[in-house]
């Protein structure tokens, strides 16, 4: 039993004891290492690591529910959780919607764990950034190398127990010469994945094609979006569309069964090595598809969106997901079936978009989106940026770079029925820049685009 | 304050020092927080949390580190200080340029907000029933979704550091909003009260208590159900009127995280992006009409942005930023200001004693102008009025924004006219601003309690003392 588990079983007893034998309590204990090493003007200029174990209580009493946390886990830490929690709970009103325990469920399997990554010190993280700066030969460099470890174990009083680990290591940097960024990331499960080297020499050969923009007219074009792009739509597809609240509420896109995508779209979520194996509510995760062959086939549940939908808990409980949702947070774009004849080649395109671009007539080649938020949820309208490179395609040849642009789009619509032309048969996986989630997903030639503003305004 | 934990500070800073650094400081912090939820009548949501730990910073050579555990033991804290020291050496294999500190000039002292009710001492029955109703009017009166959250932090903090800061603070912050949707036919309205996420600040549950959530419930309600059939926002380019909530949010992207000097010398160029602020233009540079006057003003009482002293040591200090439209300050810390070459620092936090205390905003806030709104509409012809927040971008340079309102108006011959759904505008920075041509006095010091910024994440609060003002050729209306 690891020390996670063993500190969620006991806070379960402690619970028991003092709120008596008909209370329902869950305990999520998460020991969560994390080591970020950051750059900028090609140095180390941020370097940090903390260690913190969070134990976090929900507690079910008299009809009422209240939850809290502590990362104070000595004894007198626990008792003072479990003791206020306990005096939230009775002075709370009536919860009508609690969704009760979730009953002993065994953990499906999950790939191996690298022991090594978890271990990773602060040399071997500059050592890759070290390589980045190298790689990039000259240019501006700027990004991080992280790694983190988390170990958890869940407990509650209806008898579910478990426990498991993960680890992650991500490393994502930019190359800029005159005004031009270009960018590389990827994450993996273990750290030796990562080749600074290659992401340096990436970034560079972006940031070497994007001098001397262009300024292009807002409008609709055709776009291949480079995986970093698309990991954009399925962070947004998840947080808005997918959130199995909103979908309760009325405020997703969602309809289950219906044909809103392209044939060409099949989505997955797939937790499984990427973070631990089960929820805050102890609900075992695994892979989930919400959306197959262009039809929405599911949404991601915890306990109460599922009591709520009339469906059953998909494992995507997180500590504040009774206020904000329950979000799928590692997606998977499928690639695409159909064979592509291989294009090599020097230039911006990465090598997973090069075949598409070689199919476009005229669009852009898009790297990367930046500070995309919702106009309207329903339909999932979303304004943001290009960023990180943008090309002008002709005749399935990069002509000349394009300044970054706005968009304002409804991200369903762009992948919709016959919206689609094609998927890349290579997938990148690749992190978030702000937490610990990633996303898997090849590039995609969309049919229209809508960019409402260029740098004129 | 009856326990102080400048012992554990202390032997985190000095572990650091014996292991070779030439600088260290730390931060012991415990923080209380308290939220709560409701939806339609009913509470959805109640945490209470508790995190105790210490962070210490190192400075080895030209290089920083930074390592955080929450166990505020003797051998903990020692241990704490020797890792940063370490992770510090690490960064050497890629160093940067010599780091000097700017002097702070504070050696012992002692801050707490004003808190006339202690926001986490109300009982939680009192909080709910507040929620339950407000969220309930809103219901009763047409909503088809009504929601209610407040939030409470509580924090108490000691900082020392080897050029001998010991400095403890309190600071109570809390707020509380409302949000009424109503369904429509492939789309939702909602109107919020008093903000789109509330209203917050550095004070207690008496700030809660003005807010008057539930005497707005049944208002936010009926404009959102009528926003459903009004008419879209013209397309196009029109004069442009913004409630001071939303100017505060264009405050916040559109000037405040320009002029963090982070960002300006490149150090967030991968992530939140640099700025298009040149540090050669400081002084000469025009930012906006001569209405913009913008202030950093960590010491407004009750705003959401105060303090003391930073995460660095430095006493809140007003300074200006933009002075009658000209650019004149910037937000800094001790390392960047002494790169940069300017004498003054202060603008340094951490969200915690987990995270590395890095730049921020503290108040970012437009003086008053000679203006009411009603003058304002009353003197314009033809033009768009917009409030509440409900979207917003901007590039990485902070130049060209796009934001979404709650609620539109139309504005024809000097009259407030029809209500205006989906109302967004969109612009460049110091153009937007070089157009404002007209400002009210009727200043409200809004709360933004949800900036985020660093790498790993961090959630600062900021204020933005804001007024309603008018600007011209401003392009409306884009969509999807």
């Amino acid at each position: 039993m690891s020390a996670e588990l063993d500190l969620a079983a006991r806070v379960v007893e402690l619970t028991r004891r003092l709120a008596g034998p008909g209370a329902e309590a869950e305990v999520v204990a998460a020991h969560s290492a994390e080591a970020l090493t950051r750059f900028a003007n090609s140095a180390i200029h941020q370097n940090v690591a903390d260690a913190t174990t969070t134990v976090r209580l929900r507690l079910h009493l008299d009809g009422r529910t209240a939850g809290g946390s502590t990362t104070v886990t000595d004894a007198a830490g626990l008792q003072s959780l479990v003791e206020r929690t306990i005096a939230a709970s009775r002075l709370s009103p009536p919860d009508q919607a609690w969704p009760g325990l979730t009953p002993p469920t065994p953990l499906r399997e999950s790939p191996a764990f690298d022991e090594a990554t978890a271990a990773a010190g602060p040399h071997e993280r500059a050592a890759r950034v070290r390589d980045f700066v190298r790689a990039a030969d000259g240019l501006e460099t700027a990004g991080f190398c992280r790694t983190t470890y988390s170990s958890g174990g869940f407990a509650n009083t209806a008898g579910q127990a478990v426990e498991g680990r993960a680890a992650e290591a991500a490393m994502d940097g930019i190359a800029r010469l005159a005004g031009a960024d270009g960018v590389a990331r990827r994450a993996s499960s273990r750290l030796t994945d990562l080749d600074g080297t290659a992401l340096g020499t990436r970034a560079a050969a972006k940031a070497r094609a994007g001098g001397r923009p262009i300024e292009l007219s807002p409008g609709r074009y055709e776009v291949v979006l480079e995986p970093t792009a698309v990991a954009d739509i399925l962070d947004n597809l998840a947080t808005f569309g997918f959130n199995g609240k909103a979908f309760a509420q009325h405020q997703s896109f969602a309809e289950l069964g219906a044909q809103q995508f392209d044939q060409a779209v099949t989505i997955r979520d797939e937790p499984l090595g990427a973070t631990l194996p089960f929820d805050q509510e102890g609900t075992p995760r695994g892979t989930l598809t919400l959306v197959q062959q262009g039809t929405t086939t599911a949404v991601s549940h915890d306990r109460t969106s599922a009591a709520e939908a009339g469906a059953t808990s998909t494992g995507h409980a997180g500590a504040a997901s009774r206020s904000w949702g329950p979000i799928a947070s590692n997606l998977a774009l499928a690639p695409g079936r159909d064979a592509i004849t291989p294009v090599t080649g020097e230039g911006p395109t990465a090598a997973s978009a090069r075949a598409l671009v070689s199919g476009m007539r005229r669009g852009l080649l898009i790297t990367d989106f930046w500070y995309t938020r919702v106009l309207d949820q329903k339909s999932l309208v979303i304004t943001g940026l290009t960023r990180n490179g943008v090309w002008l395609v002709e005749d399935g040849e990069v002509t000349a770079a394009v300044g970054n642009m706005r968009f304002t789009q409804s991200y369903p619509q762009a992948l919709g029925p016959g919206a689609v032309l094609g998927v890349g048969t290579e997938i990148e996986t690749l992190p978030d820049r702000w937490t610990g989630v990633r996303y898997t997903a090849p590039a995609l030639h969309l049919q229209s685009w809508n960019l409402t503003g260029n740098a004129s305004g | 304050m009856s326990v102080d934990h400048f012992d554990e500070a202390g032997t985190a800073v000095q572990a650091a020092l014996d292991a070779g650094a030439r600088y260290a400081d730390a931060r012991v912090m415990l923080r209380r927080t308290e939220t709560m939820s409701a939806r339609d009548g009913a509470v959805e949501d109640l945490s209470s949390d508790e995190s105790a730990g210490i962070g210490v910073r190192a400075l080895v050579g030209s290089s920083w580190g930074f390592y955080a555990v929450p166990d505020l033991s003797d051998a903990a804290a020692r241990a704490a200080g020797r890792r940063a020291a370490g992770i510090a050496a690490a960064s050497a294999l890629v160093p940067g340029p010599a780091i000097d500190l700017v002097p702070t000039g504070a050696g012992t002292a002692s801050w707490a907000s004003r808190c006339e009710i202690d926001p986490l001492s109300v009982p939680l029955s009192v909080k709910g029933d507040l929620l339950v109703a407000a969220t309930a009017a809103a219901r009763d009166a047409g909503a088809d979704l009504a929601e209610g959250i407040y939030q409470i932090w509580d924090t108490r903090k000691w900082f020392a550091s080897s050029d001998g800061h010991r400095i403890d603070q309190h600071i109570r912050e809390c707020g509380a909003g409302i949000t009424a949707s109503a369904y429509g036919d492939g789309e939702i309205q909602r109107r919020s009260w008093p903000s789109h996420r509330g209203q917050y600040g550095t004070r207690g549950w008496e700030l809660v208590d003005e807010l008057a959530l539930t005497a707005n419930a049944a208002r936010m309600a009926d404009e959102a159900r009528a926003l459903l059939t009004a008419p879209l926002c013209p397309s196009g380019e029109t004069t442009l009127i913004l409630g001071g909530e939303q100017l505060a949010l264009q405050i916040h992207e559109s000037v405040g995280h320009a002029i963090e000097l982070d960002r300006i010398l490149g150090w967030e160029a991968a992530f939140a992006g640099t700025s298009w602020l040149d540090l050669d233009q400081l002084g000469t540079l025009r930012y906006g009409s001569d209405l913009m006057n913008i202030t950093i003003d960590p010491t407004i009482p009750g705003a959401l942005g105060s303090f003391g002293y930073d995460d660095e040591g430095s006493p809140a200090v007003k300074r200006d930023a933009v002075r009658n439209g000209r650019w004149v300050g910037v937000l800094a810390g001790r390392d960047s200001a002494a790169m940069a070459g300017l004498d003054y620092a202060g603008s340094v936090r951490s969200d915690g004693w987990a995270r590395l205390p890095m730049v921020r905003m503290t108040n970012v806030g437009l003086e008053p102008g000679p203006h009411t709104l009603d003058e304002i509409i009353a003197a314009t012809d033809d033009g768009v009025l917009m409030d509440i927040n409900r979207s917003w971008s901007i590039d990485d340079r902070r130049l060209n924004f796009q934001f979404g309102c709650e609620i539109g108006y139309e504005v024809k011959n000097g009259k407030r006219g029809r209500m205006l759904r989906n109302p967004t505008y969109t612009g460049i920075g110091p153009k937007f601003w070089q157009s404002m041509d007209m400002l009210s006095s009727e200043t409200v010091a809004w709360g933004t309690p949800n900036c985020g910024k660093g790498q790993p994440g961090q959630i600062g609060h900021t204020g933005h003392p804001a007024a309603p003002a008018r600007f011209t050729g401003v392009r409306v209306g884009v969509r999807g």
